[in-house]
């Protein structure tokens, strides 16, 4: 459902996408392991157009995703991202935070996108935070509202950008249970993470990325237990 | 006591109040949308309406106010070849003056939010008006309130400057009054308690409300 086909992505002289071909199918839970600096951010960032390919494609239901077009915001709207530092609208209620979108670019109206927000607030356990001002908010909450503004828009797919790694250690766990229960409802994700336990379990397929490129993949199995690529040793080596 | 020029000028000065409140008020209303659309020029994509908008603000900020004004009462009447009311032109002179320096507010305003909020309005699927519409304008909007409050003070002031094209403002009947009289001292000392009395409670209460922008 999202393909890229020779994606690379350079900031001015620096490199950080180096020939990326990458098929992500329905279903799928793809998650993205590396150092930092390898990239994952960025190819999160142009699997949406926040980011555009300096050469490549990236291709979305099977049509090219092009940041100039007057089609983006359409395409957009079918991909949700989760960011790692929330990016919660902090001038709206939590309420308000997952109807905008909703009511301005789906045209909902205020009765059926408050009853949507309702049904996503009590899925991450945040019904009663409905009136409240993000900035009253932890950081886990924050993340769920996050989460349930992304799922507001009804997306084939979400992405998810470190989710966790700006939370306190002990709230990292209500996040990852949010989005483990989505893993199994079927919803096609691409994560990019630290939490290699989460790749571990939820995960349906993991990637290894350094320097921009893929070095391996495979599933979690294949890659934590028996990886192939010095680097993925090394750094499985460092981290576990 | 009754017969002191400071009292006596008190109805001469309470006439050119109403002038310089008006001019401030209507100018600044028409200088804030001329300053919020520059503004939102100079941070849209490079183009002719933000080349425009660096041009408008960059004459206005370097040329001196006295010339803007004798420029627009003067020589726009010439060049259009009409008979501007002096008031009009004082309106006109504050709005344009104003809307260069509103424009760079509302620039650092928007530019200050955090990049994260345009990504996540952007991600959501909301247009860039949108976004700017629905998530930066009005979290911008409350970081302006404070330089807005500045440049209401600056434009109040400015106004005095219209007595040189004979708008009844404060300092123009304060003229008129000590030519008559001979009491400049008096009759100045009157005019700028009036500007304090609008100027000191303005910006304590813009202190205020910034104390309380910071405290949350």
């Amino acid at each position: 459902m999202i393909r890229t086909w020779q994606l690379t992505k350079a900031f001015g002289e620096h490199t950080v996408l180096r020939d990326i071909n990458l098929e992500i199918r329905q279903g799928e839970v793809l998650c993205v392991i590396g150092p930092s600096g390898s990239g994952k951010s960025t190819l999160l960032r142009c699997l949406n157009g926040l980011e555009s390919a300096t050469t490549g494609e990236v291709e979305l239901d099977g049509e090219r995703l092009d940041t100039h077009a007057p089609g983006i915001n359409a395409m957009r709207a079918k991909l949700g991202m989760v960011f790692q530092h929330f990016n919660l609208f902090p001038h709206l209620t939590v309420l308000q935070n997952l109807t905008l979108a909703p009511r301005q670019v789906l045209g909902l109206d205020e009765a059926t996108a408050d009853q949507r927000a309702y049904k996503l607030l009590e899925k991450v356990g945040l019904l009663d935070k409905a009136h409240a001002r993000p900035e009253n908010l932890s950081g886990g909450q924050k993340q769920r509202v996050a989460i349930a503004r992304a799922l507001a828009m009804e997306p084939e797919a979400m992405l998810f950008d470190e989710p966790t790694s700006a939370l306190d250690p002990e709230l990292v766990g209500e996040v990852l249970a949010v989005m483990e229960d989505l893993g199994r409802e079927g919803m096609t994700m691409v994560v990019v993470t630290h939490e290699m336990g989460f790749a571990r379990r939820v995960g349906t397929r993991v990637l290894f990325m350094d320097q921009g490129r893929i070095l391996e993949e495979g599933t979690p199995e294949q890659l934590f237990d028996d990886p192939r690529h010095p680097r993925t040793q090394a750094f499985l080596g460092q981290i576990l | 006591m009754m017969d002191s020029h400071y009292i006596q000028v008190l109805p001469f000065l309470f006439r050119g109040l109403g002038w310089t409140l008006l001019i401030t008020f209507s100018g600044l209303a028409v200088g804030f949308w001329l300053g919020a659309a520059a503004g939102l020029a100079r941070v849209s994509p490079p183009g002719v309406l933000r080349g425009a908008a660096a041009v408008y603000v960059e004459v206005i900020r370097g040329t001196p106010i006295l010339a803007q004004i004798l420029f627009v009462y003067y020589g726009l009447s010439d060049l259009l070849g009409i008979n501007m009311p002096n008031w009009l032109a004082a309106i006109l002179a504050i709005a344009i003056n104003a809307g260069a320096y509103i424009a760079e507010i509302v620039r650092g305003a928007v530019q200050s939010i955090d990049p994260g909020q345009r990504e996540a309005g952007r991600s959501l699927g909301l247009s860039a008006r949108q976004t700017m519409r629905h998530v930066i304008w009005p979290q911008a909007l409350r970081r302006m309130i404070p330089p807005l409050g500045n440049q209401f003070i600056i434009s109040l002031k400015d106004t005095s400057l219209f007595s040189v094209i004979a708008v009844g403002e404060i300092i123009y009947h304060t003229r008129q009054y000590y030519s008559n009289t001979f009491a400049p001292f008096e009759a100045l000392t009157m005019a700028c308690v009036f500007y304090l009395m609008i100027t000191i409670p303005s910006s304590l209460y813009l202190r205020r409300v910034e104390q309380r922008m910071e405290g949350k």
